[in-house]
């Protein structure tokens, strides 16, 4: 266990989950779980045609290693890894995925999700969106202007 | 939910006593209208330089979003009555430019103790008990009445809160709201504040991403700043590129970590402000 077991990368080509799976095989491990996101067509009520992703990438790596040590340290699970899409996304397109191997299952499905909100809330990844109106909008950031503060929940840096 | 609170700093004194323009005078390298500025847009959702008319081309004045006065010779309450006739649907936090030891710890109290359901907020003096009219939040309310007010013949802003229903409050720390009206107070209280130091200017490096990155119309610029900490560099570059996103919004990196709003910069540096984050 430890840094040299988990691994996140960022890529701009689509995930082979397959060979991510193969990735974490452990004869220690009896348990594997894995979270994927995926692209959505509809978002706050509106259609949803593709995605861009856009990452600060020095940081997110260096965030997200830090994500994983973390979950490795509060988890008695073997190895962690995540997997983050970047450029443009089509619906039902894999943009991250995140797999755990452990001895047992309840701590195989914590870490993932540990790692899957930690993902979200502290990498500095964007997400634009484009609507089927022709509209498009950086989610999360686009009544920020107006209303002071309220988005800074989205930054926790537990 | 109560309305949201706008800015305004008050620079378009005659500054009589002083004998100069008191928006300029500096205190540790810093022009007090920048350091009053600098100061308000922490803990505003807007914040404007209430000016006169002929003061709208100044080069000091000109960096910030202005509202002119629409009379003349009433004093301070005229950049009020100004700024409510432009956004009658906002509280109002009115600063006086000429006040050198006011703090964050004051606006904060000031903001988190406001009553909107009161005319105004506002705090006691701390040598009178007198309301003090400007360092002061003016509900949406107070505009027809101190409109009413001034056309009774009557401009004087603490009179107004005086007669008005007024949340005063204890100053945090006292002596934050003394200002200063002569050369000789200037010269005393300039001393005091000298050991803080002047920012001089470093080349440094901001990259942007996303939104800002679209706002910018770049992905990076190099820049020369005499900025003292990375949150006042983002609101001179807010006001250069008419970011949209409040710095609260925001988190800030320098040389690839996070690091706090308040952090030097170093010559060399690279500076990423981080929007609202959207992964997964």
């Amino acid at each position: 266990m430890g840094a040299a077991a988990s691994r996140f990368h960022f890529t701009h080509h689509d995930l082979d989950t397959a060979t991510l799976r193969t990735a974490l095989a452990d004869p220690h491990c009896g348990g594997f779980v894995s979270f994927e996101g995926w692209v959505r067509d509809h978002n706050e009520g509106r259609r949803v045609t593709h995605l861009e992703y856009e990452a600060f990438e020095t940081l997110a790596v260096r965030e997200g290693e830090r994500i994983l040590r973390e979950a490795l340290e509060r988890y008695p699970v073997a190895r962690a890894g995540c997997v983050h899409r970047l450029g443009t996304l089509d619906i039902g397109a894999v943009a991250v995925w995140v797999g755990v191997s452990a001895p047992h299952r309840s701590e195989a499905f914590a870490a993932c999700r540990y790692i899957i909100d930690e993902v979200k809330h502290r990498l500095p990844i964007w997400k634009k969106e484009y609507y089927a109106d022709g509209d498009s909008g950086w989610v999360n950031c686009e009544t920020c202007a107006a209303t002071r503060a309220p988005h800074a929940v989205r930054h926790g840096r537990s | 939910m109560s309305t949201a609170v706008y800015g305004l700093v008050l620079s378009g004194g005659t500054s009589s006593r002083m004998q100069r323009d008191k928006a300029a005078l500096a205190y540790a390298g810093r022009r007090q209208l920048e350091r009053a500025m600098s100061l308000l847009e922490r803990h505003v959702a807007r914040a404007f330089v209430s000016v006169r008319t002929d003061q709208q081309a100044d080069a000091l004045r000109g960096q910030y979003p202005q509202i002119a006065d629409t009379q003349s010779g009433l004093g301070p309450v005229a950049g009020i009555l100004a700024a409510q006739a432009q956004h009658p649907g906002v509280a109002w936090l009115v600063l006086a430019c000429d006040l050198p030891r006011l703090d964050d710890a004051t606006l904060a109290h000031l903001l988190s103790a406001r009553d909107p359901a009161r005319t105004a907020t506002a705090y006691r003096s701390s040598q009178n008990g007198l309301p003090e009219p400007l360092c002061a939040i003016y509900e949406p309310r107070s505009a027809a009445l101190l409109l009413a007010h001034v056309a009774a013949g009557k401009p004087c802003p603490r009179k107004f809160l005086l007669g008005s229903d007024v949340k005063l409050l204890d100053q945090p720390a006292p002596g934050a709201l003394d200002n200063v009206n002569t050369p000789e107070e200037y010269a005393a209280v300039s001393a005091g504040l000298q050991d803080s130091g002047a920012s001089p200017a470093r080349r440094i490096t901001v990259q942007y991403y996303a939104l800002l990155r679209e706002q910018a119309g770049r992905r990076e610029e190099p820049i020369e700043t005499t900025a003292g900490s990375a949150r006042e560099l983002y609101l001179q570059l807010a006001h250069r590129h008419s970011f949209t996103l409040a710095a609260e919004t925001l988190r800030v990196a320098i040389n690839n970590e996070f690091c706090d709003w308040s952090s030097a910069l170093r010559p060399g540096d690279v500076v990423v402000f981080i929007p609202p984050v959207a992964g997964g």
